[in-house]
Protein backbone atom coordinates (compact mmCIF):
# COMPACT_ATOMS: atom_id res chain seq x y z
CA UNK A 1 0.00 0.00 0.00
CA UNK A 2 1.47 3.48 -0.59
CA UNK A 3 1.31 6.33 1.49
CA UNK A 4 -1.52 8.32 1.05
CA UNK A 5 0.76 11.46 2.16
CA UNK A 6 3.78 11.24 0.01
CA UNK A 7 1.96 8.94 -2.71
CA UNK A 8 5.47 7.27 -3.11
CA UNK A 9 6.72 5.38 -0.18
CA UNK A 10 5.25 2.55 0.93
CA UNK A 11 2.60 2.63 4.23
CA UNK A 12 3.67 1.06 7.29
CA UNK A 13 1.51 3.27 10.07
CA UNK A 14 -2.02 2.36 9.29
CA UNK A 15 -4.99 4.90 11.49
CA UNK A 16 -8.37 4.13 11.62
CA UNK A 17 -11.19 6.16 13.06
CA UNK A 18 -14.89 5.96 13.03
CA UNK A 19 -16.66 9.60 13.06
CA UNK A 20 -20.38 8.95 13.24
CA UNK A 21 -20.48 5.46 11.97
CA UNK A 22 -18.63 6.66 8.90
CA UNK A 23 -14.79 4.71 9.05
CA UNK A 24 -11.83 7.05 7.42
CA UNK A 25 -8.67 5.28 7.10
CA UNK A 26 -5.62 6.82 6.49
CA UNK A 27 -2.39 4.97 5.66
CA UNK A 28 1.54 6.51 5.98
CA UNK A 29 4.83 5.53 5.38
CA UNK A 30 6.95 6.13 8.71
CA UNK A 31 8.50 9.29 7.61
CA UNK A 32 5.51 11.14 6.83
CA UNK A 33 4.02 9.63 9.93
CA UNK A 34 6.93 11.28 11.72
CA UNK A 35 6.23 14.86 10.33
CA UNK A 36 3.07 15.01 11.16
CA UNK A 37 3.18 13.87 14.47
CA UNK A 38 0.89 10.70 14.36
CA UNK A 39 3.31 9.00 16.19
CA UNK A 40 3.42 11.20 19.15
CA UNK A 41 -0.68 12.12 19.59
CA UNK A 42 -0.29 14.36 21.82
CA UNK A 43 -3.88 15.65 21.44
CA UNK A 44 -3.12 17.44 18.23
CA UNK A 45 -2.76 14.43 15.45
CA UNK A 46 -6.68 13.90 14.59
CA UNK A 47 -6.73 16.83 12.56
CA UNK A 48 -4.32 15.38 10.24
CA UNK A 49 -6.73 11.81 10.06
CA UNK A 50 -9.52 13.35 9.11
CA UNK A 51 -8.38 15.81 7.01
CA UNK A 52 -6.54 13.26 4.79
CA UNK A 53 -9.38 10.88 4.58
CA UNK A 54 -11.30 13.53 3.91
CA UNK A 55 -9.38 15.00 1.24
CA UNK A 56 -9.42 11.18 -0.35
CA UNK A 57 -12.71 11.44 -1.01
CA UNK A 58 -13.52 15.08 -1.95
CA UNK A 59 -14.84 15.06 -5.88
CA UNK A 60 -12.31 16.68 -8.41
CA UNK A 61 -15.12 18.49 -10.29
CA UNK A 62 -12.92 20.92 -11.56
CA UNK A 63 -9.02 19.93 -11.16
CA UNK A 64 -7.69 23.46 -12.99
CA UNK A 65 -9.65 25.25 -10.35
CA UNK A 66 -7.40 27.66 -8.61
CA UNK A 67 -7.87 30.24 -5.77
CA UNK A 68 -8.12 34.00 -7.32
CA UNK A 69 -6.20 35.10 -3.64
CA UNK A 70 -3.69 32.52 -3.12
CA UNK A 71 -3.17 30.18 -6.48
CA UNK A 72 -4.08 26.99 -4.35
CA UNK A 73 -5.10 24.54 -6.46
CA UNK A 74 -7.65 21.55 -6.16
CA UNK A 75 -5.01 19.19 -6.56
CA UNK A 76 -2.77 20.85 -3.50
CA UNK A 77 -5.37 20.35 -1.41
CA UNK A 78 -5.83 16.29 -2.50
CA UNK A 79 -2.36 16.23 -1.64
CA UNK A 80 -2.57 18.14 1.57
CA UNK A 81 -6.26 18.17 3.09
CA UNK A 82 -5.76 21.69 3.83
CA UNK A 83 -6.97 24.54 1.75
CA UNK A 84 -4.66 27.66 1.56
CA UNK A 85 -6.39 30.49 2.51
CA UNK A 86 -9.81 31.69 3.56
CA UNK A 87 -11.06 32.74 -0.04
CA UNK A 88 -10.20 29.06 -1.16
CA UNK A 89 -13.29 27.99 1.18
CA UNK A 90 -15.23 29.73 -2.00
CA UNK A 91 -13.63 29.33 -4.91
CA UNK A 92 -13.66 25.00 -4.10
CA UNK A 93 -17.20 25.18 -2.71
CA UNK A 94 -18.40 22.62 -4.90
CA UNK A 95 -16.19 20.15 -4.09
CA UNK A 96 -16.52 20.53 -0.46
CA UNK A 97 -19.89 20.72 0.35
CA UNK A 98 -20.76 16.90 0.15
CA UNK A 99 -17.32 16.16 2.30
CA UNK A 100 -18.56 19.11 5.09
CA UNK A 101 -21.70 17.02 5.17
CA UNK A 102 -20.00 13.60 6.00
CA UNK A 103 -17.47 15.03 8.20
CA UNK A 104 -19.97 17.38 10.72
CA UNK A 105 -23.22 16.96 12.20
CA UNK A 106 -24.88 19.85 9.47
CA UNK A 107 -23.91 22.02 6.50
CA UNK A 108 -24.06 25.88 7.58
CA UNK A 109 -22.71 27.27 11.01
CA UNK A 110 -24.81 28.01 13.62
CA UNK A 111 -22.42 28.84 16.33
CA UNK A 112 -21.03 32.34 17.66
CA UNK A 113 -21.18 35.23 15.26
CA UNK A 114 -18.42 38.28 15.26
CA UNK A 115 -19.95 41.36 16.21
CA UNK A 116 -18.55 42.77 12.95
CA UNK A 117 -20.17 39.89 10.67
CA UNK A 118 -23.64 40.63 12.70
CA UNK A 119 -24.32 44.30 11.33
CA UNK A 120 -23.81 42.52 7.79
CA UNK A 121 -25.74 39.16 8.34
CA UNK A 122 -28.68 42.02 9.76
CA UNK A 123 -28.52 43.64 7.03
CA UNK A 124 -28.38 40.53 4.57
CA UNK A 125 -31.66 39.07 6.55
CA UNK A 126 -33.59 42.12 6.12
CA UNK A 127 -32.76 42.17 2.14
CA UNK A 128 -34.18 38.59 2.05
CA UNK A 129 -37.10 39.65 3.86
CA UNK A 130 -37.55 42.15 1.92
CA UNK A 131 -37.31 40.24 -0.91
CA UNK A 132 -39.95 38.08 -0.56
CA UNK A 133 -42.08 40.96 0.16
CA UNK A 134 -41.27 42.25 -3.41
CA UNK A 135 -42.37 39.27 -4.87
CA UNK A 136 -45.44 38.83 -3.40
CA UNK A 137 -46.03 42.67 -4.31
CA UNK A 138 -45.50 42.06 -8.01
CA UNK A 139 -47.75 38.67 -8.05
CA UNK A 140 -50.33 41.16 -6.29
CA UNK A 141 -50.20 43.72 -8.93
CA UNK A 142 -49.41 45.73 -6.37
CA UNK A 143 -46.95 47.82 -8.23
CA UNK A 144 -46.43 51.40 -6.30
CA UNK A 145 -45.65 48.77 -3.11
CA UNK A 146 -43.13 47.43 -5.17
CA UNK A 147 -41.54 50.32 -6.18
CA UNK A 148 -41.08 51.24 -2.77
CA UNK A 149 -39.60 48.19 -1.55
CA UNK A 150 -36.91 47.62 -4.46
CA UNK A 151 -35.83 51.26 -3.25
CA UNK A 152 -35.73 50.37 0.45
CA UNK A 153 -33.21 46.84 -0.80
CA UNK A 154 -31.07 49.69 -2.90
CA UNK A 155 -30.44 51.62 -0.10
CA UNK A 156 -29.69 48.70 1.94
CA UNK A 157 -27.62 47.08 -0.57
CA UNK A 158 -25.52 50.35 -0.53
CA UNK A 159 -25.08 50.23 3.41
CA UNK A 160 -23.76 46.58 2.95
CA UNK A 161 -21.88 47.30 0.28
CA UNK A 162 -20.13 50.07 2.58
CA UNK A 163 -19.64 47.93 5.75
CA UNK A 164 -17.54 45.45 3.40
CA UNK A 165 -15.18 48.43 2.44
CA UNK A 166 -14.77 49.41 5.71
CA UNK A 167 -13.85 46.05 6.86
CA UNK A 168 -11.33 45.69 4.17
CA UNK A 169 -9.96 49.40 5.14
CA UNK A 170 -9.91 48.48 8.59
CA UNK A 171 -7.66 45.40 7.55
CA UNK B 1 8.17 37.29 31.67
CA UNK B 2 11.28 35.22 30.20
CA UNK B 3 10.36 31.43 29.90
CA UNK B 4 12.48 30.38 32.57
CA UNK B 5 9.84 32.35 35.09
CA UNK B 6 7.16 31.02 32.80
CA UNK B 7 8.86 27.17 33.28
CA UNK B 8 9.33 27.70 37.21
CA UNK B 9 6.36 26.43 38.46
CA UNK B 10 4.55 23.82 37.22
CA UNK B 11 1.19 24.87 35.13
CA UNK B 12 -1.64 25.74 37.53
CA UNK B 13 -4.12 22.79 36.08
CA UNK B 14 -1.79 20.58 37.27
CA UNK B 15 -2.82 21.38 40.88
CA UNK B 16 -5.83 19.01 40.82
CA UNK B 17 -7.94 21.09 42.44
CA UNK B 18 -11.04 21.38 39.73
CA UNK B 19 -14.13 19.76 40.00
CA UNK B 20 -13.71 15.74 39.68
CA UNK B 21 -10.02 15.56 39.27
CA UNK B 22 -9.80 12.68 40.70
CA UNK B 23 -10.53 10.99 37.43
CA UNK B 24 -10.53 14.29 35.09
CA UNK B 25 -7.04 15.70 35.55
CA UNK B 26 -7.68 18.63 33.20
CA UNK B 27 -9.73 20.01 30.61
CA UNK B 28 -8.66 22.43 27.69
CA UNK B 29 -11.06 24.47 24.58
CA UNK B 30 -9.51 25.66 21.49
CA UNK B 31 -10.79 28.23 19.02
CA UNK B 32 -8.95 28.32 15.73
CA UNK B 33 -9.19 31.66 13.89
CA UNK B 34 -7.44 33.15 10.49
CA UNK B 35 -7.61 36.60 9.00
CA UNK B 36 -9.07 37.19 6.00
CA UNK B 37 -7.81 36.36 2.53
CA UNK B 38 -4.30 35.96 3.87
CA UNK B 39 -2.78 32.80 3.04
CA UNK B 40 -3.01 30.12 6.04
CA UNK B 41 0.26 29.47 7.77
CA UNK B 42 1.21 26.05 6.15
CA UNK B 43 0.71 27.73 2.20
CA UNK B 44 2.16 31.11 3.02
CA UNK B 45 5.43 32.08 1.95
CA UNK B 46 8.21 32.99 5.18
CA UNK B 47 7.60 36.80 4.50
CA UNK B 48 4.22 36.80 4.85
CA UNK B 49 3.87 34.48 7.65
CA UNK B 50 6.12 36.88 9.47
CA UNK B 51 4.06 39.97 8.57
CA UNK B 52 0.98 38.54 10.01
CA UNK B 53 3.08 37.00 13.17
CA UNK B 54 4.20 40.80 13.52
CA UNK B 55 0.33 42.15 12.83
CA UNK B 56 -1.37 39.10 15.44
CA UNK B 57 1.68 38.73 18.44
CA UNK B 58 1.20 42.29 20.11
CA UNK B 59 -2.33 42.05 20.01
CA UNK B 60 -2.39 38.94 21.41
CA UNK B 61 0.18 40.44 24.21
CA UNK B 62 -1.92 43.09 24.59
CA UNK B 63 -4.89 41.44 25.67
CA UNK B 64 -6.05 41.85 29.65
CA UNK B 65 -5.56 38.56 30.15
CA UNK B 66 -1.78 38.57 29.37
CA UNK B 67 -1.17 41.49 31.34
CA UNK B 68 1.65 38.76 33.10
CA UNK B 69 3.02 36.58 30.29
CA UNK B 70 5.24 34.46 28.05
CA UNK B 71 5.53 35.55 24.05
CA UNK B 72 8.33 34.81 21.22
CA UNK B 73 8.98 33.88 18.34
CA UNK B 74 9.48 30.16 17.68
CA UNK B 75 12.85 30.53 16.46
CA UNK B 76 14.32 31.91 19.91
CA UNK B 77 12.77 29.20 21.74
CA UNK B 78 15.47 26.23 22.46
CA UNK B 79 14.36 22.77 21.44
CA UNK B 80 13.59 21.94 24.98
CA UNK B 81 12.03 24.80 25.99
CA UNK B 82 9.59 23.89 23.51
CA UNK B 83 9.65 20.40 24.78
CA UNK B 84 8.76 21.42 27.63
CA UNK B 85 5.51 23.18 26.77
CA UNK B 86 4.23 20.43 24.79
CA UNK B 87 5.15 18.05 27.64
CA UNK B 88 2.66 20.85 29.28
CA UNK B 89 -0.01 20.87 26.76
CA UNK B 90 0.85 24.30 25.83
CA UNK B 91 1.56 24.18 22.47
CA UNK B 92 1.18 21.24 20.02
CA UNK B 93 4.08 18.80 18.73
CA UNK B 94 3.35 20.31 15.33
CA UNK B 95 4.36 24.14 16.63
CA UNK B 96 7.27 22.90 18.37
CA UNK B 97 8.57 22.15 15.24
CA UNK B 98 8.40 25.69 13.69
CA UNK B 99 10.51 28.16 13.73
CA UNK B 100 10.54 32.21 12.28
CA UNK B 101 7.35 33.45 11.22
CA UNK B 102 5.59 31.19 14.39
CA UNK B 103 4.90 32.70 17.58
CA UNK B 104 3.43 31.96 21.04
CA UNK B 105 1.82 33.77 24.04
CA UNK B 106 1.30 32.03 27.32
CA UNK B 107 -0.22 33.87 30.37
CA UNK B 108 1.85 33.46 33.81
CA UNK B 109 -0.88 30.89 35.19
CA UNK B 110 -0.57 28.65 31.90
CA UNK B 111 -4.65 28.28 31.46
CA UNK B 112 -4.26 30.07 28.03
CA UNK B 113 -1.87 29.77 25.36
CA UNK B 114 -1.88 31.17 21.80
CA UNK B 115 -0.22 29.54 18.91
CA UNK B 116 0.54 32.10 16.27
CA UNK B 117 0.78 30.41 12.29
CA UNK B 118 0.17 26.78 13.73
CA UNK B 119 -2.09 25.27 11.31
CA UNK B 120 -4.35 28.56 11.22
CA UNK B 121 -3.03 32.14 11.94
CA UNK B 122 -4.28 31.34 15.51
CA UNK B 123 -4.99 28.35 18.03
CA UNK B 124 -5.99 29.78 21.06
CA UNK B 125 -6.80 27.47 24.44
CA UNK B 126 -7.70 27.62 27.60
CA UNK B 127 -6.62 24.78 30.25
CA UNK B 128 -7.94 23.95 33.82
CA UNK B 129 -7.62 21.30 36.14
CA UNK B 130 -10.58 18.50 36.65
CA UNK B 131 -14.16 18.97 34.73
CA UNK B 132 -15.05 22.59 33.71
CA UNK B 133 -15.69 22.85 30.16
CA UNK B 134 -17.75 25.40 30.22
CA UNK B 135 -15.81 28.08 32.83
CA UNK B 136 -12.98 27.16 29.95
CA UNK B 137 -15.08 27.84 26.98
CA UNK B 138 -15.91 31.38 28.38
CA UNK B 139 -12.76 32.17 29.21
CA UNK B 140 -11.10 31.31 25.84
CA UNK B 141 -14.55 32.66 24.11
CA UNK B 142 -13.89 36.30 25.95
CA UNK B 143 -10.07 36.14 24.60
CA UNK B 144 -12.08 35.20 20.48
CA UNK B 145 -14.08 38.49 21.44
CA UNK B 146 -11.52 40.87 22.71
CA UNK B 147 -9.24 39.34 19.56
CA UNK B 148 -12.19 39.85 16.87
CA UNK B 149 -11.98 44.09 17.75
CA UNK B 150 -8.13 44.58 16.23
CA UNK B 151 -7.96 41.25 13.77
CA UNK B 152 -10.48 40.52 10.65
CA UNK B 153 -11.17 37.04 11.19
CA UNK B 154 -12.36 35.14 8.09
CA UNK B 155 -15.77 34.55 8.98
CA UNK B 156 -18.57 33.54 6.66
CA UNK B 157 -21.86 33.59 7.47
CA UNK B 158 -22.93 29.58 5.83
CA UNK B 159 -19.93 28.40 6.99
CA UNK B 160 -18.61 30.15 10.50
CA UNK B 161 -15.19 30.77 11.20
CA UNK B 162 -13.26 29.62 7.85
CA UNK B 163 -9.80 27.45 8.78
CA UNK B 164 -7.19 25.72 6.93
CA UNK B 165 -8.41 21.89 7.40
CA UNK B 166 -12.20 21.62 6.85
CA UNK B 167 -12.38 19.39 10.24
CA UNK B 168 -12.50 22.38 12.22
CA UNK B 169 -14.73 24.64 9.85
CA UNK B 170 -17.66 26.70 11.61
CA UNK B 171 -16.95 26.86 15.55
CA UNK B 172 -13.19 26.13 15.36
CA UNK B 173 -13.79 24.64 18.23
CA UNK B 174 -12.09 21.27 20.17
CA UNK B 175 -12.95 20.39 23.47
CA UNK B 176 -11.26 18.43 25.23
CA UNK B 177 -10.57 16.46 28.53
CA UNK B 178 -7.86 14.50 29.55
CA UNK B 179 -9.33 11.73 31.89
CA UNK B 180 -7.03 9.02 34.21
CA UNK B 181 -8.78 5.53 33.87
CA UNK B 182 -7.08 2.37 35.72
CA UNK B 183 -9.99 1.09 36.81
CA UNK B 184 -11.40 0.51 33.13
CA UNK B 185 -8.36 -0.68 31.75
CA UNK B 186 -7.34 -2.79 34.64
CA UNK B 187 -10.89 -4.63 33.97
CA UNK B 188 -10.45 -4.72 30.33
CA UNK B 189 -13.75 -2.36 29.89
CA UNK B 190 -11.97 0.19 28.23
CA UNK B 191 -12.06 -0.95 24.35
CA UNK B 192 -15.87 -1.00 24.86
CA UNK B 193 -15.76 2.54 26.21
CA UNK B 194 -13.67 3.75 23.25
CA UNK B 195 -16.43 2.19 20.93
CA UNK B 196 -19.47 3.43 22.34
CA UNK B 197 -17.63 7.11 22.77
CA UNK B 198 -16.57 6.57 19.11
CA UNK B 199 -19.98 6.34 18.13
CA UNK B 200 -21.38 9.33 19.55
CA UNK B 201 -18.55 11.43 16.92
CA UNK B 202 -15.97 11.82 19.75
CA UNK B 203 -12.21 10.90 20.05
CA UNK B 204 -10.82 9.26 22.17
CA UNK B 205 -7.20 8.92 22.02
CA UNK B 206 -4.14 7.24 24.58
CA UNK B 207 -2.46 10.74 26.04
CA UNK B 208 0.92 9.54 24.21
CA UNK B 209 0.04 7.36 20.91
CA UNK B 210 -2.53 5.87 18.84
CA UNK B 211 -4.00 2.71 20.33
CA UNK B 212 -5.76 2.01 23.42
CA UNK B 213 -3.56 1.46 25.50
CA UNK B 214 -2.73 4.54 26.74
CA UNK B 215 0.15 5.09 28.64
CA UNK B 216 0.06 6.06 32.90
CA UNK B 217 -3.54 5.04 31.71
CA UNK B 218 -4.59 8.85 30.97
CA UNK B 219 -7.07 8.93 27.69
CA UNK B 220 -8.03 12.35 25.76
CA UNK B 221 -11.44 12.98 24.58
CA UNK B 222 -12.40 15.15 22.16
CA UNK B 223 -14.84 16.56 19.93
CA UNK B 224 -14.96 15.76 16.03
CA UNK B 225 -17.28 18.02 14.58
CA UNK B 226 -17.48 21.71 14.49
CA UNK B 227 -20.03 22.59 12.05
CA UNK B 228 -23.72 22.50 12.73
CA UNK B 229 -23.81 22.58 15.88
CA UNK B 230 -23.44 25.48 18.83
CA UNK B 231 -20.34 26.14 20.83
CA UNK B 232 -22.37 25.10 23.81
CA UNK B 233 -24.50 21.71 22.76
CA UNK B 234 -20.83 20.55 21.56
CA UNK B 235 -19.55 21.19 24.96
CA UNK B 236 -22.69 20.49 26.98
CA UNK B 237 -22.47 16.98 24.66
CA UNK B 238 -18.88 16.51 25.81
CA UNK B 239 -19.36 17.68 29.56
CA UNK B 240 -22.49 14.81 29.38
CA UNK B 241 -20.40 11.82 28.09
CA UNK B 242 -17.58 12.77 30.66
CA UNK B 243 -20.09 12.37 33.78
CA UNK B 244 -20.90 9.01 32.32
CA UNK B 245 -16.88 8.41 31.69
CA UNK B 246 -16.79 9.11 35.00
CA UNK B 247 -19.28 6.78 36.68
CA UNK B 248 -18.27 4.16 34.79
CA UNK B 249 -14.71 4.41 35.77
CA UNK B 250 -15.99 4.48 39.25
CA UNK B 251 -18.20 1.75 39.38
CA UNK B 252 -15.09 -0.32 37.85
CA UNK B 253 -12.98 0.47 40.96
CA UNK B 254 -15.95 -0.85 43.02
CA UNK B 255 -16.24 -3.79 41.26
CA UNK B 256 -12.42 -4.27 40.93
CA UNK B 257 -11.84 -4.41 44.81
CA UNK B 258 -14.85 -6.43 45.41
CA UNK B 259 -14.22 -9.16 43.26
CA UNK B 260 -10.35 -8.92 43.04
CA UNK B 261 -8.87 -6.80 45.84
CA UNK B 262 -5.58 -8.30 45.81
CA UNK B 263 -4.78 -7.71 42.51
CA UNK B 264 -5.59 -4.43 42.91
CA UNK B 265 -3.50 -4.22 46.32
CA UNK B 266 -0.58 -6.36 43.87
CA UNK B 267 -0.63 -3.54 41.32
CA UNK B 268 -0.61 -0.85 43.70
CA UNK B 269 1.83 -2.34 46.14
CA UNK B 270 4.50 -3.23 43.71
CA UNK B 271 4.08 0.19 41.96
CA UNK B 272 5.23 2.13 45.44
CA UNK B 273 7.83 -0.56 45.81
CA UNK B 274 9.30 -0.08 41.85
CA UNK B 275 9.15 3.43 42.18
CA UNK B 276 10.88 4.07 45.51
CA UNK B 277 13.84 1.68 44.90
CA UNK B 278 14.58 2.02 40.97
CA UNK B 279 17.58 3.39 40.15
CA UNK B 280 16.68 3.58 36.43
CA UNK B 281 13.20 4.17 34.82
CA UNK B 282 12.01 5.03 31.32
CA UNK B 283 8.90 7.73 31.29
CA UNK B 284 6.58 5.25 30.17
CA UNK B 285 7.31 2.59 32.97
CA UNK B 286 7.19 5.57 35.31
CA UNK B 287 4.15 6.87 34.16
CA UNK B 288 2.54 3.55 33.93
CA UNK B 289 3.51 3.08 37.85
CA UNK B 290 2.54 6.88 38.83
CA UNK B 291 -0.91 5.96 37.56
CA UNK B 292 -1.55 2.83 40.00
CA UNK B 293 -0.05 5.41 42.57
CA UNK B 294 -2.94 8.04 42.03
CA UNK B 295 -5.18 5.51 42.31
CA UNK B 296 -3.83 4.65 45.32
CA UNK B 297 -4.81 7.68 46.29
CA UNK B 298 -8.27 7.44 45.12
CA UNK B 299 -8.95 5.26 47.04
CA UNK B 300 -6.95 6.01 50.49
CA UNK B 301 -4.20 3.64 50.48
CA UNK B 302 -2.08 6.69 50.56
CA UNK B 303 -3.01 10.35 52.19
CA UNK B 304 -5.03 12.67 50.00
CA UNK B 305 -1.52 15.09 49.96
CA UNK B 306 0.49 12.51 47.98
CA UNK B 307 -2.06 13.54 45.01
CA UNK B 308 -0.34 16.96 43.76
CA UNK B 309 2.95 15.36 44.21
CA UNK B 310 2.18 12.28 42.40
CA UNK B 311 -0.23 14.82 39.42
CA UNK B 312 3.47 17.25 38.88
CA UNK B 313 5.55 13.59 38.84
CA UNK B 314 3.51 12.90 36.07
CA UNK B 315 4.69 15.89 34.05
CA UNK B 316 7.78 16.45 35.77
CA UNK B 317 9.09 12.74 34.65
CA UNK B 318 8.47 13.78 31.26
CA UNK B 319 11.90 13.71 29.27
CA UNK B 320 12.12 17.14 28.07
CA UNK B 321 11.26 18.24 32.20
CA UNK B 322 14.13 15.40 33.66
CA UNK B 323 16.57 17.06 30.87
CA UNK B 324 15.61 21.12 31.73
CA UNK B 325 16.14 19.82 35.34
CA UNK B 326 19.50 18.84 34.88
CA UNK B 327 22.19 21.20 34.24
CA UNK B 328 23.81 19.81 31.29
CA UNK B 329 22.70 17.87 28.07
CA UNK B 330 22.06 14.18 29.54
CA UNK B 331 21.79 10.68 27.25
CA UNK B 332 18.89 8.64 27.42
CA UNK B 333 20.44 6.79 29.61
CA UNK B 334 21.59 9.30 31.84
CA UNK B 335 17.60 10.47 32.09
CA UNK B 336 16.56 7.52 33.06
CA UNK B 337 18.35 7.75 36.15
CA UNK B 338 17.63 11.10 37.02
CA UNK B 339 14.25 10.58 36.50
CA UNK B 340 14.37 7.55 38.84
CA UNK B 341 15.74 9.80 40.86
CA UNK B 342 13.71 12.61 41.35
CA UNK B 343 10.94 9.67 41.56
CA UNK B 344 12.34 7.99 44.64
CA UNK B 345 13.03 11.29 46.47
CA UNK B 346 9.39 11.93 46.08
CA UNK B 347 8.23 8.39 46.97
CA UNK B 348 10.19 9.05 50.05
CA UNK B 349 8.05 11.71 51.52
CA UNK B 350 4.46 9.34 51.02
CA UNK B 351 4.47 6.81 53.93
CA UNK B 352 3.73 3.16 52.84
CA UNK B 353 0.63 1.57 51.17
CA UNK B 354 -1.96 1.04 54.28
CA UNK B 355 -3.36 -2.04 52.32
CA UNK B 356 -3.90 -3.65 56.02
CA UNK B 357 -7.46 -2.32 56.39
CA UNK B 358 -9.91 -2.54 53.56
CA UNK B 359 -10.01 0.83 52.02
CA UNK B 360 -12.95 2.83 51.73
CA UNK B 361 -14.71 2.93 48.53
CA UNK B 362 -15.23 6.54 47.79
CA UNK B 363 -15.47 8.38 44.01
CA UNK B 364 -15.60 11.54 45.26
CA UNK B 365 -18.01 12.62 42.71
CA UNK B 366 -19.27 16.22 42.63
CA UNK B 367 -22.29 17.34 41.43
CA UNK B 368 -22.40 18.60 37.04
CA UNK B 369 -21.66 22.29 36.96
Amino acid sequence: MICDSCKQADATVYLAKIVDGKLLKVNLCEPCAKQKGVEDAAGFAEDLLIGLGAAEEMKVEAPGAQCAVCGFTQADFKKTGRLGCSACWDAFEAGLGSLLKAMHKGDHHVGKVPAKAMHTLALNGKIHELSEQLEKAVREEKYEDAAQIRDEIRELETKLKKAASVARAAE
Amino acid sequence: MKIDDLLKSPSEWVKADGPNSKIVMSSRVRLARNIRDHPFPGWAKKPERQKLLELIQPVVEALPEMADHFGDSMDNITAIHKQVLVERHLISREHAAKNVGSGVVINGRETISVMVNEEDHLRMQAIKSGLQLKTIFKIIDRVDTELEEHLDFAFSPKLGYLTACPTNVGTGMRGSAMVHLPGMVLSDQINQVVQAVNKLGLAVRGLYGEGTEALGNVFQVSNQTSLGEKEMEVIERLNKVMLQIIEHEENARITLLEKKPKLVYDQIGRAYGILSNAHTISSKEALNLLSLVRMGVDLDIFPATARAMVDEMFILSQPAHVQRAAARKLTAEERDILRAELIRVQLASISKPNLNDRPAVDGGRVEPE
